[in-house]
């Protein structure tokens, strides 16, 4: 088990590693870094301007070495202006001594995650705030989605071809094929707007940024959570199907168990091993979810600084936040893989 | 005029769809007249939910292609007419002469456009890109998927690593990297359609060397035919006036423009890429697993006793018996691609500006939806009862395909 959580690490340190560096690679490429130079300094830049303007910036030099000083293994990069010493590692321009004592490596090994040019903040904190606003909206599309998900799954796979399978099952279709953007466009038309006339709910969760209530934040949870609920529910059920045609089964029968009391004490532990795999993979498409929603709902966390940072082609913080989803999705990947080793009784021993 | 109540807008409506119900209805008779000679397809039509499935899917892409001939459309869908901006479904039409249609049967958009005639022709820009793109992202599956499960050692694992390295970019990101306009200037997505639509060659050609290996004169004529066909289509479709790639700094030169018939737009060609890419390594990891399974089979082993190459194994024994899953998972993925299309609509990436696509029709209608709901709704709907149909048709296919 040690071994292959430590090779898996080792496979997921690579992976990063690579996707980093796509992401490094596409962002730099020069017509987008022409338009950084623009956008930064003033849109009528010649081209020697704008070269001069990447060089002085510490966006010339090759490609490899930029990425080296951004991961921290290679000196970061220094100039010598008219104002001081300009560099990786110091704020503005600094005099010699200063410039003499600041680190020579800063990059995310160091802890320095760089500085956004598109919201002049430092990287940490901003990923830091934001981070935690999306926090707080998965934490409650996980409470909704998952207990309601095993519930439709479970029903509608302890009677097969039932009223209620057929009923369930097509509602679990419905909202796999209901993308985030329209559920949520339903949602805000019929339960926000001054049209239909039910104002239930508001049509932003601005406001859920510092005071999250039921009102501002239900309907962007809501519409998170059922593009996932349906799939996860059909595996439920999959998985369900299958366990009440096994054999232990049709014996508790015979022996005269209730039919509760078969749902709940023999078919619902075996049945809820292939839904939590199904679970921790969802947290991609979570990601997804979240982008599209924060940017419908005009709610201010993670997925918006992705889209704000790739609008603007801000380098250090596109980079820091492929970094953290990146991280999300392969660590969700290595925590489902040894919940199924461990959940499974048939793998873990032998 | 008066504007139209609710029963007429839906009978107009209808109306206007009639030659999509014509389609349908001679279809549905021949489909179910000879259902039993059909194979597949025919079972279809015993199962209710895959003939619903099946239903809507057909409607999009008859709506789509009637759409695309300008039959069923009421105004042109980028024309802006004074007056009826925001205007509620059934407005007469501003200043209508003789020859223009005198309603807007869903009204207006916020630049005045006609709602309905925009659904119709983002319905053709959906059946355009999305089953091609499902059709080279299996082939791009396919090619790879099946050594990588036969041969498994290092060809596995390198391709493996690969194909999670894809799926673990977040989708979205990964658009915004790839599908934006400085990007379109370093010639990347030229570079991944020169890479990516080799791979349908390689298919082809693979395919048919392996079937008629055993009789040259038969291989002889008909290979080069084929592939030749191919090539001269894949040479046409990487290069733009005259270039495979062309950017300010350097540009390398493909085919003549006298022998390229058709050119496709670098914003639907980027697209087209990107979707391809985002889906391919999810095909792959299905063949892999389905050819993981279907090797160890006795039918297989029978072919390797009898010397049989590896590539007529993979490709004529191994596929053939892996169609159900496929089959099946095709129809999804078109809808997966469709939902994946929205989404680059609905943030505007890739798609020009003015384009009627269901993705960006949403977009430009959610930011009034609070006071109008018409011009977002309609685009909605559509998206999600094509994706529904697409989802149930793959449910009809999957049961009758397990009744076997």
């Amino acid at each position: 088990m040690g071994l292959f959580i430590l090779r898996r690490s080792g496979v997921m340190l690579l992976t990063a590693l690579c996707l980093t560096f796509i992401v490094f690679f596409l962002t730099n490429l020069y017509p987008n870094l022409e338009k950084l130079a623009k956008t930064q300094g003033n849109f009528r830049m010649s081209d020697e301007a704008v070269a001069s303007w990447l060089d002085a910036n510490g966006y010339g030099g090759s490609m490899v070495s930029k990425y080296g000083q951004w991961l921290g293994v290679l000196p970061g990069w220094t100039r010598e202006t008219e104002k001081g010493f300009t560099g990786r590692c110091m704020t503005g321009a600094v005099s010699a001594e200063e410039a003499a004592e600041a680190p020579t490596f800063c990059g995310i090994l160091q802890g320095d995650w760089g500085y956004s040019t598109r919201f002049k903040d430092e990287v940490s904190t901003i990923i830091a705030e934001r981070l935690g606003n999306t926090g707080r909206l998965m934490f409650w599309v996980l409470v909704l989605m998952v207990p309601s998900a095993l519930i439709i799954g479970v029903l509608a796979g302890m009677r097969e071809g039932s009223v209620t399978d057929r009923s369930l099952s097509t509602a679990s279709i419905l909202t796999t094929a209901t993308p985030e953007y329209v559920s949520g466009v339903i949602f805000i038309a019929v339960f926000t707007s001054s049209t239909v006339g039910l104002k239930w709910f508001k049509g932003t969760a601005t406001s859920a940024m510092d005071n999250p209530n039921f009102e501002n934040f239900f309907l962007p949870v809501l519409t998170i959570a059922l593009y996932g609920m349906g799939y996860i529910a059909r595996m439920t059920r999959a998985s369900m199907t299958e366990v009440m045609t096994a054999q232990y089964i049709r014996t508790a029968r015979l022996k005269g168990v209730s039919f509760h009391n078969i749902v709940l004490k023999h078919a619902l532990r075996n049945a809820l091993i292939a839904p939590f795999t199904v679970i921790m993979l969802q947290f991609p498409w979570l990601l997804n979810g979240v982008v599209i929603v924060e940017t419908l709902f005009n709610y201010k966390g993670f997925g918006w600084i992705l889209v704000e940072a790739a609008g603007n082609n801000d380098i250090e913080l596109l980079l820091a936040v492929s970094v953290v989803s990146v991280f999300v999705v392969l660590i969700t990947q290595l925590i489902s893989d040894i919940g199924y080793v461990y959940l499974n009784p048939r793998i873990r021993i032998s | 005029m008066e504007p139209l109540s609710t029963l007429e807008i839906a009978g107009r409506i209808i109306y206007q769809l009639s030659p999509v119900w014509f389609s349908l209805v001679i279809l549905y008779a021949a489909s179910i007249g000879f259902k039993r000679r059909l194979g597949l397809y025919g079972k279809l039509f015993d199962s209710p939910i895959g003939m619903i499935g099946f239903g809507l899917v057909m409607f999009w892409v008859f709506t789509g292609i009637y759409g695309a001939m300008d039959m069923i459309i009421t105004h042109d869908p980028l024309v802006q007419v004074s007056g009826m901006k925001n205007k509620v479904p059934g407005t007469p039409m501003n200043g209508a002469t003789e020859a223009d249609y005198p309603y807007y049967l869903l009204g207006g958009d916020n630049l005045a456009r006609d709602v309905f005639s925009r659904l119709v022709k983002g319905a053709w820009e959906v059946i355009k890109i999305a089953p091609m793109a499902a059709v080279f992202a299996f082939m791009v599956g396919i090619t790879l998927g099946l050594p990588a499960g036969y041969y498994g050692g290092r060809l596995d694992t390198t391709l493996s690593f690969a194909a999670n390295l894809i799926l673990a970019f977040p989708v979205i990101l990964l658009f915004y990297l790839l599908v934006t306009p400085e990007i379109v200037a370093t010639g990347v997505p030229n570079y991944m359609a020169i890479v990516l639509f080799i791979f349908p060659i390689v298919f082809v050609g693979v395919l048919l060397n392996s079937r008629y290996y055993t009789r040259p004169k038969v291989r002889n004529l008909v290979l080069p035919l084929v592939l030749g066909i191919i090539i001269w289509f894949y040479l046409q479709l990487v290069s733009n006036g005259g270039y495979l790639i062309n950017t300010p700094a350097y540009s390398i030169p493909g085919l003549p423009r006298v022998m390229d018939m058709f050119d496709i737009p670098g914003g639907i060609l980027v697209v087209f890429v990107s979707v391809v890419f985002v889906n391919s390594p999810t095909v792959f990891r299905i063949v892999r697993g389905l050819t993981l399974d279907i090797k160890t089979r006795d039918y297989v082993a029978a072919a390797q006793t009898r010397g049989e190459g590896p590539w007529y194994i993979m490709l004529w024994e191994i596929l053939p018996n892996a169609r159900g899953p496929l089959i099946v998972d095709f129809c999804l993925r078109i809808g997966y691609t469709t939902i994946l299309l929205g989404t680059l609509g609905f943030f505007g990436l890739g798609l020009p500006p003015e384009s009627p696509d269901w993705g960006s029709t949403i977009n430009d209608g959610r930011k009034l939806l609070s006071i109008y709901l018409h011009p977002a709704l309609p685009p909605a709907f559509a998206l999600l009862t094509l994706v529904l149909g697409l989802n149930l048709l793959a449910d009809g296919l999957r049961e009758e395909s397990l009744k076997d």
